[in-house]
């Protein structure tokens, strides 16, 4: 899986909503159980914009699973041994389960799922960026395994603890299957680092590409991210988005120390009195260029997802023939 | 980009399932497909891919019929003041031991 950090609206800005004067009796209910850390199941009452706010945190979230099996499944032809490329596939095929998961989490706050592929393949609703980008070669592969399934694990495993029962569950169902996702890619790239000088240096450049990239995954930071509290006080969002890059950071610098790769920030160094990693500048501009459309591969993606999925139109319909011909056939010999 | 009209008419499904030969079948998420017979292979690619189950139920989602939650009070209250239903309501000596 993938989020990123999902405060970034689909189209018109939404504005923080306020909380009314006087509380309905059940509102006051809801406010109570969040308060209380307990959570809310599909049949309870809720607030509109909770409602709004999960159905696109976990749409995005599903589309995001779906979009990120494109760029790895751009490797499973060219996958250097038979052995990589079962991995690979049983990790692609992972990634489709998540997507099913959380459509199905979503669908309990009442939205379909025809409205939402409507929306990934309309392109109104938004995945996350980091599958805009490009799958240069086999260290690609490895590289999104450690760095982006490692990010991605950050961000999922506080969800396990999101407020809407049904998220949480899909989550903890997602987290149990990430690591093995982050392991496979981060052992690729040993077995790489073993190898030849080319092979060397192919690892270090992906690593070069894709590293501000994943922190970047991460949403913007917290002082520009107003959404993110009302996520918090509902119990959606449990760490902030710069905490959580940070945690990532701090985790992965020695993980690149073994693989004998540096990460390409000169301002990256530990802070003793904070006890963490300082780090540069990320290039917000370009993620939020991304996020706009215009990333190297948006286009790309987005009508090869569309493709499949018109493509698999006849699929559909000759199950949906077949189940009704075998309804009828049943109602007849009933009779 | 065209896209057509996705799952419409597939209808949703309930899968349960049971992880083990002794326990009995939990809900564990629900998915779209044609028939029985495709929600139940479908089922089985999208939640036992680790060998998580033994055995699946699936069964269409418009058949449950649930609680309401606003009348969780009316329903569940009745057994809130039976307190003797339970083994710790009785005071056995203890040179009983364990009972
Ligand atoms: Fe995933
Ligand atoms: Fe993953």
């Amino acid at each position: 899986m993938y989020t990123q950090s999902m405060d970034i609206p689909d189209g018109a800005a939404k504005k923080p909503t306020a909380v009314p004067d006087a509380m309905s009796e059940q509102e006051a209910a809801f406010e109570a159980r969040i308060a209380a850390d307990g959570r809310i199941e599909p049949q309870d009452w809720m607030p509109a914009a909770y409602r709004k706010t999960l159905v696109r945190q976990i749409s995005q979230h599903a589309h995001s699973e779906i979009v990120g099996m494109l760029p790895e499944g751009n490797w499973i032809s060219r996958a250097p041994s038979l052995k990589r490329k079962a991995i690979l596939i049983a990790k692609v095929q992972d990634e489709g389960g998540h997507g099913l998961y959380l459509y199905s989490a979503a669908e309990t706050l009442g939205t379909g799922r025809d409205e939402m592929l409507e929306g990934l393949h309309s392109g109104k609703a938004k995945y996350s960026s980091i599958f805009n980008y490009p799958t240069l070669n086999w260290a690609d592969v490895g590289v999104i395994g450690w760095l982006v399934d490692g990010a991605a694990i950050m961000n999922q495993v506080p969800l396990c603890r999101c407020s809407y029962g049904p998220y949480a569950r899909a989550m903890i169902r997602v987290c149990k299957e990430e690591s093995f996702h982050q392991r496979q890619g981060y052992e690729a790239l040993l077995v790489m680092m073993k190898g030849t000088e080319e092979q060397k240096a192919m690892v270090q450049d992906a690593v070069n590409r894709y590293w501000w990239k994943c922190l970047a995954m991460f949403g913007p930071p917290d002082a520009d991210s107003p959404h993110s509290a009302q996520g918090m006080r509902w119990g959606i969002k449990r760490i902030s988005n710069d905490d959580l890059r940070q945690k990532f950071i701090d985790a992965t610098v020695p993980q690149a120390k073994v693989l004998g790769v540096t990460l390409p920030d000169p301002d990256l160094k530990w802070n003793e009195a904070r006890g963490h990693y300082d780090y540069g500048q990320i290039d917000w501009d370009e993620f939020w260029n991304t996020v706009a459309g215009n990333g190297p591969c948006n286009k790309e993606r987005l009508a090869t997802r569309v493709k499949a999925h018109n493509d698999g139109q006849w699929v559909r319909d000759a199950a949906l023939a077949y189940a009704h011909k075998q309804q009828e056939r049943a109602i007849k010999e009933a009779a | 980009m065209t896209t057509k009209p996705a799952l419409k008419d597939w209808p949703l499904w309930e899968v349960f399932v049971r992880s083990k030969q002794g326990l009995e079948h939990k809900h564990c998420g629900s998915l779209h497909a044609a028939d029985a017979g495709q929600a139940l292979h479908m089922a089985r690619d999208v939640y036992t891919r680790r060998q998580e189950g033994v055995s699946i139920w699936v069964l269409p989602s418009s058949a449950i019929t649930a609680s309401n939650p606003d009348e969780k009070g009316e329903f569940f209250d009745p057994a809130a003041d039976k307190i003797y239903r339970h083994p710790t309501f009785y005071e056995i000596p203890e040179e009983v031991g364990h009972m």
